[in-house]
């Protein structure tokens, strides 16, 4: 059982004005898979290598499995870890980076041929075992590093963003291999990325994280549909949430050109009344999927549409993603392939209100 | 003309100023040497000279002084090659870490490559005379008796070998550093999740990384080592008892000193030789290093 807490963690760097990593505190089960998201410069790899022992903890406890961990060095700490550049040695072939933790720790040789020929198996690289990794591929390149983590089987695995370096093809494939290997293994992971589709889909649970603080923690589901402020709601969410600024009057909210005036269904409309909104600005997040072409919506809710100009249409397949100009909102909107209509077009859009978001202006904290 | 053959008219152009200085100071001089070296030229009488045959080569070759500066020669690079290398590499390691104060130690270690040998040379002579020297008087602090140092034929080449590697160490300490600091951080990281202490760290990365550095460094430190003459020359004048008489000196003083150039001429062509033989052993080792990478 190994579980993960980092309780009040703070990093500056020496030198540096402020904090890095601000007031960090998580719980990581044993077993869950954790992302940390982020755009750069959130403090996202800042707190991963806290946690593999490469930074020090400017203050705060990290703690694996109840041990306080602060002043253990990153090799007894005995982590795995994933780096994004792969750091594969590049004077030993694919066998002997593989081997290089567990003949440090004395494994028996037989054990280490075990281990490794297993990996290779469920990696693919039983057939480069040899090779030098500058002979090798990203993609390979990327495996090896994978392999040197597993063979460990170390308790936790860290990957600092592993996957950027590769070809938005092989991310993918990669991407599922990683979940399937988490999947096999159940080792505790924590991984960090920049792209929230990644996030999405690899993690238990993501951690949102901006400016060295944490924004959000929560399942993908629930990120996805109560972003706690405006941030998440538009860093989650591909493409982003659309917000435009609105006053809430009478059981409508009105954007300030009048453009967009959308009845508010009655919970909703409770909910903010109750919060001393009434009259007030807001700031309403919509998501270009909760935004709808078809006749059926229209009909459903007419209290609830608006007219936009199409500026570009992508045809995607399945669907169509339409930037438009809705007054002066700039919205966009994912809607069926069959409504698929040229730019200059006017269109009717019709709106969910009771997917919408809204956040106060000042703080932007959701009001939900 | 066509535009391959124009191609390899440029190509000659572009080499054509090396050419030229290899041939004025290396090619012709070598040519002129080996021709010198079957006559008996002397430097008073060039007129006079005559083909004599082997005869040079024979005097050479049975010359105990000789036999015995190549011998010196070897003990010198057998030593100084590790020793300066050594040396560098952990004066490297030393400046690599970021601490205050690093440039002024990098500038010390240095500025022994910057002040000329002869400078250096008679420095040294003051801090190695066995009378009022300054390393006697040190080793006295520990209760170690005065040392004949220079004055000593068992000596002497050890006094000589230490001085060149603390005056070489400075210039390859830095081809080190810019090695060490090639070297990605994120390996060392690696490593020691991989749970490698400092010195597995040293042993498993940063040696073999330096390798390429290293083989530089040996191949460049073997050249200077067997031009070896300066401190020689103004340290021991070769003595004492021909202990520290190295080929090029002996060479310049048969040739310059004592004119006879026929000699020198021999002495140098056997001397090309010998450095051609140590250059064929290294490039097997350097080669079968690589094979091993």
């Amino acid at each position: 059982m190994v579980q993960i807490d980092l309780e009040h963690v703070y990093k500056k760097y020496e030198k540096a004005k402020d904090y890095s990593v601000t007031d960090f505190n998580l719980h990581i089960n044993d077993e869950e898979f954790i992302v940390f998201v982020g755009p750069s410069g959130c403090g996202k790899s800042t707190t991963l290598r806290m946690i593999a022992g490469l930074e020090d903890i400017s203050k705060g406890d990290l703690k694996i499995g109840g041990k306080r961990m602060n002043d253990l060095p990153a090799k007894d700490r005995d982590i795995a870890m994933v780096f994004q550049n792969y750091a594969l040695y590049p004077h030993m072939s694919v066998y002997d980076n593989m081997a290089f933790g567990l003949k440090i720790r004395k494994t028996p040789k037989d054990v280490i041929d075990k281990k490794i020929k297993n990996a290779a198996k469920v990696l693919g690289l039983t057939e480069y075992l040899k090779r030098k990794p500058a002979d090798l591929s990203g993609g390979q390149r990327q495996r090896v590093a994978l392999g040197r983590a597993i063979v460990r089987d170390a308790p936790i695995f860290l990957m600092d963003e592993p996957l950027s370096n590769l070809d938005a093809k092989l991310r993918v494939s990669m991407r599922a291999e990683i979940a399937k290997i988490h999947h096999q293994l159940k080792t505790t992971t924590i991984y960090v990325t920049h792209d929230q589709v990644e996030a999405m889909t690899l993690a238990d649970r993501i951690v949102i994280m901006k400016d060295g603080k944490i924004q959000q923690v929560g399942t993908p589901q629930e990120v996805y549909r109560h972003p706690v402020n405006v941030f998440v709601g538009s860093f989650i969410g591909s493409p982003a949430m659309n917000f435009c600024r609105v006053h809430l009057n009478g059981d409508h909210v009105v954007s300030d050109d009048g453009s967009m005036n959308f009845l508010l269904p009655e919970g909703r409309l409770k909910k903010l009344r109750q919060q001393g909104y009434q009259g007030k600005e807001l700031v309403m997040g919509i998501r270009p999927e909760d935004i709808h072409a078809e006749q059926m919506f229209m009909e459903t809710f007419p209290e609830d549409i608006a007219t936009a100009e199409v500026t570009v249409s992508e045809l995607l397949g399945a669907e169509t993603q339409l930037y438009t100009n809705i007054g002066n909102n700039e919205v966009v909107c994912k809607v069926d392939s069959r409504d698929y209509v040229k730019p200059g077009v006017k269109v009717k859009l019709g709106f969910d209100m009771n997917k919408a978001h809204f956040f106060d202006p000042a703080t932007e904290m959701t009001l939900d | 003309m066509n535009q391959k053959g124009w191609h390899k008219q440029v190509g000659w152009l572009y080499v054509l100023p090396a050419l030229l200085l290899l041939l004025t100071f290396l090619i012709i001089p070598f040519c002129m040497s080996v021709n010198y070296s079957f006559t008996d030229y002397n430097m008073l009488t060039p007129g006079l000279k005559k083909f004599v045959g082997l005869q040079n080569y024979i005097q050479t070759l049975t010359d105990p002084v000789f036999i015995k500066s190549l011998r010196n020669i070897l003990q010198f690079v057998v030593f100084i090659i590790p020793i300066q290398l050594g040396m560098a590499l952990g004066l490297a390691l030393i400046v690599n870490k970021k601490r205050p104060g690093n440039m002024f130690f990098k500038i010390s270690f240095f500025a022994p490559n910057v002040v000329s040998l002869t400078v250096t040379a008679v420095l040294w002579m003051y801090i190695v005379n066995p009378d009022q020297g300054l390393l006697n008087n040190l080793l006295g602090l520990i209760h170690i008796s005065p040392q004949p140092l220079l004055t000593s034929p068992k000596q002497a080449m050890f006094v000589i070998i230490g001085i060149s590697a603390w005056q070489g160490a400075g210039y390859q300490m830095l081809i080190f550093l810019a090695g060490l600091q090639d070297i990605p951080h994120s390996l060392y990281e690696a490593a020691e999740l991989d749970g490698a202490n400092a010195w597995q760290r040293f042993r498993h990365i940063t040696m073999p990384s330096l390798r390429p550095t290293t083989m530089m460094i040996m191949t460049t430190t073997l050249i200077a080592a067997l031009n070896l003459m300066t401190q020689a020359m103004i340290m021991t004048q070769g003595g004492p008892d021909n202990a520290t008489m190295t080929p090029i000196y002996y060479i310049y003083r048969t040739g310059f000193t004592d004119r006879q150039l026929g000699l020198a001429s021999a002495m140098s062509v056997i001397y090309g030789i010998v450095i051609i033989f140590f250059t064929i052993i290294q490039r097997k080792v350097e080669g079968r290093a690589q094979k091993d990478d």
